[in-house]
């Protein structure tokens, strides 16, 4: 998906491809946003948050809800301003950014999104291009081309033609994903991309962040709220509490039972999943029999 | 989504062949329904050109005007009356309907992708009655205000018309949409203010009193080529920006948050289309009063025949938008004969059914 088509981008710098860059793909450091912006009685969401992610990297977010996961995702899309702090892509300060060069660097499949029904999936994916596009500028063959790649990998080409709002809840999160994918952006960010979705989907769309990470070196920051399907699937796992980095690393060594218990706020079992070995998270039942 | 395909395999089968589909077919579908539109816009005017009390037939009808656009003598033969009712009455008012119907409809199209709120309409949510506030102001201030030919009427509506989308927007905005009970609450709230001022500087001036009362009730019967000349520098640039934007305003009907996602400035963009709405309604009020529910009835049909996106919604809805209000007046002009009844009669008779019946089922699957 790295291929670019001359003449057709908007701005002159292109956006360095994570395979071609070494180091910390996505840089946060110190960052802290407080809501509402500017207002004396603001609640603040996120504190002093630093994190790092490579190329080819899939970055578990997770923490329980409220914990700033969502707040981090829109910090880095710029769309709320942070109190302090910094935010790298690719080595250059994303914040204040226009937000056309911030939606050609970053993709997002957003948490709840509100799609209009009368529009079909097609038309959906190829809103992905809006950041590649001039204004009177038509979607042409590479964005029908990046559209329809994108929903071949989501498995959302034969539901092309039909309206938004004839589709179940695991198809509209499909489409949702194709349209980031069609985006075209190295880094990937998405908010509970598996809440909703049965356990088909969940690991259907886990596998596809992953193959995404390993095939084009895309940078995928997830926010997860299954603890069990987190560590399975991604790298290393970031978990915020209170706004706040409590711990990061690999799986084995976030999901530890005294910090769930602090974190959670509940008792649980953590024990090696039979076949990979990493962490599984089940409920303490007390319940027997 | 299969895993075991993966986005490799999906990937290189993509990248084989390209399918041309909506590219394609957005221009095989949007040429004919242009022609299509302007077929309809051209046979209203051809209808409402001829109709009428005087009785003037077809040909002589489109002798004087041929002959006065082209300079040749074809119109030989036809009473000056017969001229002069064509070329200083007619011709004038079907053109100005047109203006103001295209104007109207294409601003509630506009406002209905900003506000993501399908029965928003210039009349409904009190822009254009703060618009005709604005007007009457001016009127009864100093009846000629322009500068350098240029009328200044229309900046007046639009001093009345954004002060009114200003203070509806930022009541009945709840968090990052517009709910329709809260804005059609507010349109009503704001539109009843300017109207109660309107109605009381109306009955302090006795001179301008019917200036201003066809304001209110709106309608063509006092269409002239002067008026014509007033609104089209205002209309034409905001038809402009707002034709311009049509794929932006579909990246729109998503959320604020996910349009800026994508790229889209989103302050700056509504700001610019609410604008670019509020002139061109504040240029067609001060030509022709406050005409209700154009731009409900028409952008709302187009959408139902052909679909939501605002490429082909927002230059369709401007030549239906001409032929409807083309054909109101054609009926409000003849159904009273020899009165005339106000054209806003007309489409309120017409769209009011349409809105509650919009109002029942507010969130349809045609937005």
């Amino acid at each position: 998906m790295g291929r670019s088509a001359p003449g057709r981008q908007v701005g002159a710098a292109a956006i360095p491809q994570p395979s071609e860059w070494s180091g910390p793909f996505l840089e946060v450091r110190g960052l802290s946003v407080a809501y509402p912006a500017g207002s004396r009685r603001q609640r603040v969401a996120l504190r002093d948050v630093s994190l790092d992610l490579v190329p080819g990297e899939l970055l578990g977010l997770v923490g329980p809800n409220g914990s700033g996961k969502t707040t981090l995702i829109r910090a880095v899309t710029g769309v709320v301003r942070p109190l302090a702090g910094e935010i790298r892509i690719a080595g250059e300060e994303a914040v204040g950014l226009p937000q056309w060069e911030v939606a050609r660097r970053v993709a997002v499949v957003p948490q709840n999104p509100q799609l209009p029904e009368a529009f079909t999936t097609l038309d959906a994916v190829l809103m992905g291009r809006t950041p590649h596009l001039r204004l009177l500028q038509m979607e042409g063959p590479a964005d029908l081309e990046a559209a329809r790649r994108a929903m071949l990998a989501t498995d959302t080409w034969a539901l092309a033609d039909r309206r938004l709002g004839e589709l179940s809840g695991g198809e509209r999160q499909r489409v949702v994903v194709a349209r980031a994918l069609a985006q075209e952006a190295p880094l990937l960010l998405l908010d509970e991309p598996t809440a909703h979705l049965d356990i088909g989907h969940q690991t259907a769309v886990l596998e596809m962040m992953r193959s995404l990470c390993r095939g084009e070196g895309k940078a995928v920051l997830a926010a997860v709220h299954d603890l069990t399907l987190a560590a399975q699937y991604c790298h290393r796992l970031v978990m915020l509490h209170q706004g706040s980095v409590i711990a990061q690393g690999r799986p084995e060594d976030v999901l530890h039972p005294e910090l769930l218990e602090r974190v959670y706020k509940a008792r649980v079992h953590v024990f090696p999943h039979p076949w990979s070995g990493r962490p599984v998270v089940a409920p303490w039942c007390s319940v027997s029999g | 989504m299969n895993p075991s395909t993966g986005s490799g395999q999906a990937l290189a089968e993509g990248a084989s062949t390209a399918g041309e589909l909506p590219l394609a077919s957005f221009r095989r579908t949007l040429w004919p329904r242009l022609l299509l539109g302007l077929s309809l816009l051209l046979a209203a005017a051809v209808v409402a050109l001829v109709v009428g009390p005087a009785g003037i037939p077809l040909d002589a009808t489109l002798r004087v005007i041929i002959s006065r656009l082209t300079g040749l003598d074809l119109a030989e033969g036809v009473p000056a009356t017969w001229r002069d009712i064509i070329w200083e009455v007619r011709l004038p008012r079907v053109l100005l309907a047109g203006l103001v119907g295209a104007t109207l409809s294409m601003a509630g199209a506009t406002y209905q992708g900003v506000f993501r709120n399908p029965l928003a309409e210039p009349y409904l949510i009190g822009v254009a009655t703060g618009a005709a506030l604005g007007s009457t102001i001016v009127v009864l201030s100093s009846p000629s205000v322009s500068w350098q030919g240029l009328s200044l009427l229309p900046l007046a509506a639009f001093a009345g018309a954004i002060i009114s989308v200003v203070i509806v927007y930022g009541v009945a905005r709840v968090g990052n949409t517009v709910p329709t009970t809260t804005l059609i609450l507010a349109g009503v709230a704001v539109s009843s203010l300017s109207t109660a001022i309107t109605s009381f500087l109306m009955l302090r001036s006795t001179t301008h009193m019917f200036t201003v009362f066809s304001v209110v009730l709106g309608g063509f019967n006092t269409a002239t080529w002067t008026r014509l000349v007033w609104a089209v520098p205002y209309v034409l640039p905001a038809a402009v920006v707002i034709l311009a934007h049509g794929r932006v305003l579909n990246v729109l009907s998503l959320d604020e948050e996910q349009a800026r996602q994508l790229g889209v400035d989103v302050e700056r963009t509504k700001l610019l289309l609410l604008g670019a709405a509020s002139l061109a309604t504040a240029a067609a009020v001060s030509v022709s009063g406050t005409i209700g529910f154009v731009g409900l009835i028409v952008p709302h049909a187009v959408r139902l025949l052909w679909g939501p996106d605002n490429r082909k919604l927002l230059p369709m809805a401007i030549l239906l938008g001409a032929a409807f209000l083309i054909l109101a007046d054609l009926l409000a002009r003849t159904v009273d004969q020899p009165s005339e009844i106000p054209v806003g009669i007309i489409t309120a008779f017409c769209g009011v059914p349409f809105f509650l019946y919009l109002l029942r089922r507010a969130r349809g699957g045609v937005f």
